[in-house]
């Protein structure tokens, strides 16, 4: 029953690869949601991290997180009233992120980076320089930009930047071993 | 292996990272690591206490050997095989 035996073989292999492709990779997707910097900074320490172990990296930004990937150097024209009000009341960027507790009106934040400093903990600035470094993929929902009313042109400089919808994150996500919310 | 034998083993490479806090001693490492051969030895020094418990996970996720750690006053001399 050679034929036979073939095709079982066949049939293996077939539902080898099918489990193959379905498998997890090692590949870590993080949502980043908050636009605290403590929180932030826990998903870009995760991030780096990660790289170190050589597992890749898929970061979505949105919502709040969003605006961490602003930079604050840069200016964009022609925005609607809404959206000059909400980037104006929104940070502009990591550099100005607040605690999401013992703010106390910036001088906890304040009081946290001096520590940060002191204590030798990379700033955020260097993490996110860091993560582009190390090849930490950036994705950003686009409708989360749209909604605040971001222009691309405002964003951070970033070598792996991407702006995505949940179907990329979804995608991402779904070959990862790891899935946080943060 | 005893700290007598850490003690005596010869190193490729010195990696010092001490100073540094999370995830900056695994970055240090994980940078040094690619400049030295399979079978070569490198050293981790860190003055930061979760390094002893991380260096032994990072090499068991990346296949090199871990051979132990001395202490020193705080800092944390850590030893692999690539």
């Amino acid at each position: 029953m050679p034929t036979d035996l073939e095709k079982q073989v066949q049939n293996l292999q077939d539902q080898l690869n099918q489990l193959k492709s379905t498998q997890a990779k090692d590949q870590i997707s993080i949502i980043v949601f908050s636009g605290d910097l403590d929180k932030i900074l826990a998903s870009m320490i995760i991030a780096t991290g990660a790289r170190a172990m050589d597992i890749e990296v898929k970061m979505f930004f949105t919502f709040w997180g969003t605006t961490m990937l602003r930079d604050k150097n840069k200016t964009v024209k022609g925005k609607d009233f809404m959206s000059k009000m909400f980037g104006f009341m929104l940070p502009k960027g990591s550099s100005q992120l607040k605690l999401s507790k013992l703010n106390m009106s910036g001088m906890g934040t304040a009081m946290l980076k001096g520590l940060m400093k002191k204590k030798n903990v990379a700033s955020l600035e260097e993490m996110i320089k860091t993560a582009g470094e190390l090849g930490v993929h950036i994705n950003i929902c686009q409708m989360s930009m749209d909604l605040m009313g971001f222009k691309k042109e405002e964003m951070i400089d970033y070598p792996n930047l991407t702006y995505c919808g949940v179907g990329t994150y979804l995608s991402d996500a779904g070959e990862s071993r790891i899935q946080l919310f943060i | 292996m005893t700290i007598e034998e850490l003690k005596a083993l010869k190193s490729d490479k010195v990696v010092d990272a001490r100073g540094t806090a999370c995830p900056g001693p695994l970055l240090a490492a994980k940078k040094a690591v690619a400049d030295i051969q399979p079978g070569q030895i490198m050293e981790v020094l860190s003055s930061d206490e979760g390094t002893k418990n991380d260096i032994p996970k990072w090499c068991k996720k990346m296949n090199y050997e871990f051979y132990g750690s001395i202490d020193e006053d705080g800092i944390y001399r850590l030893f692999l095989k690539k």
